[in-house]
C-alpha cells in the first residue's frame, strides 16, 4: 500500500437500475506508487476506459474507494466537490491523440492549465518551457500544433499533462497512433518524468510492444482487476 | 490570463473575416434601410423648411397641401396679409407629376410660386446653387438639381415648355421627388385647366344647356365659358409671420372665418409624418424586424457551427479544469467579435452605397451607435444557443472508449 500515488480499493461501477442495470466495474483494487509507470491492459468492453473516467473525476463510481496524491477523492457515495480543480490540480492526462488546442501554440498549450489555475502568463509559460526543454521539443515552443510531427505533439500532450506537477497522471493509449520507434520513446519520456517528478502513472494500453517494459500491469477483464508482474524489460 | 477567444480569431482569421463580411453585407442593408426612415423623414422636414412657411392656409376640413387635395381661391392671400401676426402671404400649388425633356421624363413636384416677388418669398426655393429666381411671369423654371436637369436645359410640363433658369439642392417632396418651380399662373393652369378637346366638349355641353344659351341673354354664354376656362384656384396659402407673433394665436384668427384650415409648423410635421410616412415606416421597421431576426439566425448558426468544430477541444478543456464560464466567454467573445466585424463591414458598406440610392438616405451617427449596441445584444443572445451545448458537453468525451 502506498501513501501517495493511486490507492483504488474496491471500486464498483453500475450503469442503469434494475433490469437494464450493467456492472461496468465490479470490483477494482489498485496501487501506483509515486514515480511508477503500471500498464492497464484488457480488451475492448473489460472496463479499462470506465475505469478511467472514475480517477479522472468525470463520472461518479457507485462503490468503494479512491485516493489521488494523499486525497480521498471519493469513499463510498461521498466524493470531493470540486471535481474540475481534483482534475485541474491533481490529474494529468494523456490521450490517444494529443487533442492539442489548435489555435494555441505549442507553449501556450502547455501554459495553459496553469494559467487556469492561477499561475501568471509570464510563469506559467516558463513552466511549460522547462517541461518542453526537458522533452526536447523546446524548439518548436512557437509552432502550432498543425506544424507539429505526430511524435513532437505527443510529447507537447505529455508536458500538458505533467505541466501542473500533478501526482497522478493517466495516459490512454498514448501509443497508439505512433510507429515502434516514437511509442518506445514517448514510454522512456513517462518513465523519466514519472521519477523526476514522482508522478504515479497509469498507462492505459493494446500496444504489444510496449507492455513488456512495465514492472507491473493490472489486468481488467469483466470489471475486475487483477494484478501482474511484468517483464521491466529496459526501454531501447 | 490568454485570451482563447482572440487566439481562435487570429488562427482562423479568414472564417471570421469572410463570416463577418457575409454578415456585415446584411447589417448595411439594415443600416440603409434605417437610412431609408430617416431620409424620409428629412425630406419631409426639408418640404417644410423650404416652405419657408409658419402657417399653411388650406381648404376647411382637409389636411392640405401635401397629404390631401386642397383648393382654395387665389384672392385669399390678400385677406390673410391683412390678418395681425402676419408678415407675409403667398399663394402656392403643389403637383406631383411626370415632366419631360425630351424622350426623357422624370417624376417631380411642380410647385407654382409667384414669380418676381422678394427675395425668401413663403414658396420661393431658399437658396440657389446656380443661375437665378423665376422673373418672368411664365415659361421660367428653377429645378432641384437631383432631377438631372441643367441650366438652360428645356423642359416640357403638360402643353408648355419651360426654360431652366436656376438649379437648387435638397428641394424635395416627402416623397423624395425632386422639386420643378414655375411661374403660379402656369402651375394652376397645369394643375386645374382641361386639355383643348375637353374645352371644347365642355363649351358645346354648355351650349346645348338652355339654362346658360338663353335667347335674350347672349352674354351669358361666354362669361360661362369665361369661367370655365380660367382657373383662380390655388393649394394652400403659405404664411410667414412676424417674429414676435405666436403662431397659434395668428392661425386661431384666421380659423375664426370657419371656411379654412390653418395648420401650424407643428401640426404640418404631424401630417407629413405622423400619416403621410407612416405606412412606410412601418414597412420599414418590419423589414428592419425580419433582418435583425435574420441576422440573429444567422449569427447563431456560425457561432453553432464553429462551435460545434470544436466540441473535442472543449472536452479536452474541461476535462484539465478549464471553468464552464471560461468557455462561455470564449464563445460569447467570439460572437461579439463577428458582430463587431460585420458592423464595421455594415457600416463602411452603407455609408459608400447610400449616395446611389435613388432616395435620399440619411446615415446618423445615433443610429449607427444604436444598431451597434442593437448588433452586439443580438450576437449575445445568439451565443447562447452555442454557448448552452458547450456547457453540456461531456469532458468524458475527451476520454475514449
Amino acid at each position: 500500500m502506498t501513501a501517495t500515488g493511486i490507492v483504488i480499493e474496491g471500486l464498483r461501477k453500475r450503469y442503469g437500475e434494475g433490469d437494464t442495470a450493467v456492472d461496468a466495474l465490479k470490483h477494482v483494487d489498485m496501487n501506483v506508487a509515486p514515480g511508477e509507470v503500471i500498464g492497464l491492459i484488457g480488451p475492448s468492453g473489460s472496463g479499462k476506459s470506465t475505469l478511467l473516467k472514475c480517477l479522472g473525476a468525470v463520472i461518479d463510481p457507485t462503490a468503494g474507494q479512491m485516493t489521488l496524491g494523499g486525497e480521498v477523492i471519493y469513499d463510498n457515495g461521498w466524493q470531493v466537490s470540486d471535481l474540475r480543480a481534483l482534475r485541474r490540480d491533481k490529474i494529468g492526462f494523456v490521450f490517444q491523440a494529443p487533442y492539442l488546442i489548435p489555435f494555441l501554440d505549442v507553449v501556450d498549450n502547455v501554459a495553459l492549465l496553469p494559467m487556469l489555475a492561477g499561475l501568471s502568463n509570464a510563469d506559467a509559460r516558463e513552466r511549460a518551457i522547462e517541461l518542453l526543454t526537458a522533452l526536447d521539443v523546446q524548439h518548436r515552443a512557437a509552432a502550432m500544433p498543425s506544424q507539429l510531427s505526430g511524435g513532437e505533439q505527443q510529447r507537447v500532450a505529455i508536458a500538458r499533462g505533467l505541466v501542473n506537477r500533478p501526482p497522478v497522471i493517466l495516459a490512454d493509449e498514448p501509443t497508439a497512433p505512433l510507429d515502434s520507434d516514437r511509442a518506445m520513446a514517448v514510454i522512456r519520456i513517462l518513465n523519466e518524468m514519472a521519477a523526476k517528478y514522482q508522478t504515479a502513472i497509469i498507462v492505459v494500453t493494446h500496444d504489444e510492444k510496449i507492455i513488456p517494459t512495465f514492472k507491473r500491469i493490472y489486468h481488467i477483464r469483466d470489471g475486475i482487476t487483477s494484478e501482474e508482474v511484468g517483464e521491466g524489460r529496459p526501454i531501447s | 490570463m490568454i485570451s482563447l477567444a482572440g487566439r481562435d480569431i487570429l488562427h482562423s482569421w479568414g472564417k471570421f473575416v469572410f463570416t463577418g463580411f457575409g454578415l456585415g453585407l446584411l447589417i448595411g442593408v439594415t443600416l440603409v434601410m434605417a437610412g431609408v426612415y430617416r431620409g424620409m423623414v428629412d425630406d419631409g422636414k426639408a418640404l417644410l423648411d423650404n416652405s419657408g412657411a409658419d402657417l399653411w392656409v388650406v381648404q376647411r376640413d382637409t389636411l392640405g397641401p401635401y397629404a390631401e387635395s386642397s383648393s382654395i381661391n387665389d384672392d385669399i392671400y390678400r385677406t390673410v396679409l391683412a390678418m395681425p401676426g402676419v408678415a407675409q402671404a403667398a399663394n402656392v400649388t403643389y403637383l406631383t407629376m411626370q415632366v419631360r425633356k425630351g424622350d426623357n421624363d422624370v417624376r417631380a413636384m411642380v410647385v407654382g410660386i409667384v414669380p418676381g416677388a422678394s427675395w425668401g418669398s413663403p414658396g420661393w426655393p431658399p437658396y440657389l446653387v446656380d443661375g437665378r429666381q423665376i422673373t418672368r411671369g411664365h415659361y421660367e423654371a428653377v429645378v432641384d438639381i437631383a432631377s438631372g436637369f441643367r441650366l438652360g436645359d428645356e423642359i416640357t410640363i403638360r402643353r408648355n415648355r419651360y426654360q431652366v433658369v436656376g438649379l437648387t439642392r435638397r428641394m424635395v417632396s416627402s416623397s423624395g421627388d425632386p422639386m420643378v418651380f414655375i411661374p403660379l399662373k402656369d402651375a394652376q393652369e397645369a394643375q386645374f385647366l382641361k386639355d383643348n378637346e375637353a374645352i371644347w366638349q365642355n363649351r358645346h355641353r354648355t351650349a346645348a344647356n338652355p339654362a346658360f344659351n338663353r335667347p335674350g341673354v347672349p352674354d351669358l354664354l361666354d362669361a360661362v365659358n369665361a369661367s370655365q376656362t380660367s382657373s383662380t384656384s390655388v393649394n394652400a396659402v403659405l404664411v410667414r409671420i412676424d417674429a414676435s407673433a405666436d403662431p397659434e394665436t395668428v392661425a386661431q384668427s384666421i380659423r375664426r372665418w370657419r371656411r379654412l384650415t390653418v395648420h401650424t409648423r407643428e401640426e404640418m410635421e404631424g401630417i407629413l409624418i405622423g400619416k403621410l410616412i407612416a405606412t412606410s415606416s412601418k414597412q420599414i421597421g418590419m423589414f428592419l424586424a425580419i433582418l435583425s431576426i435574420v441576422s440573429a439566425a444567422i449569427v447563431a448558426f456560425i457561432i453553432y457551427t464553429l462551435t460545434m468544430d470544436k466540441i473535442r477541444e472543449i472536452a479536452v478543456l474541461k476535462l484539465i479544469g478549464t471553468r464552464n464560464r471560461t468557455i462561455a466567454a470564449m464563445i460569447l467573445q467570439q460572437a461579439l467579435a463577428l458582430g463587431a466585424i460585420g458592423f464595421a463591414v455594415g457600416k463602411i458598406t452603407a455609408t459608400f452605397t447610400a449616395p446611389y440610392f435613388p432616395k435620399y438616405v440619411l446615415l446618423l451617427s445615433q443610429d449607427a451607435i444604436l444598431g451597434f449596441i442593437a448588433i452586439m445584444a443580438i450576437c449575445a443572445l445568439a451565443s447562447l444557443i452555442a454557448i448552452r451545448m458547450a456547457l453540456k458537453v461531456d469532458p468524458a468525451e475527451a476520454i475514449g472508449g
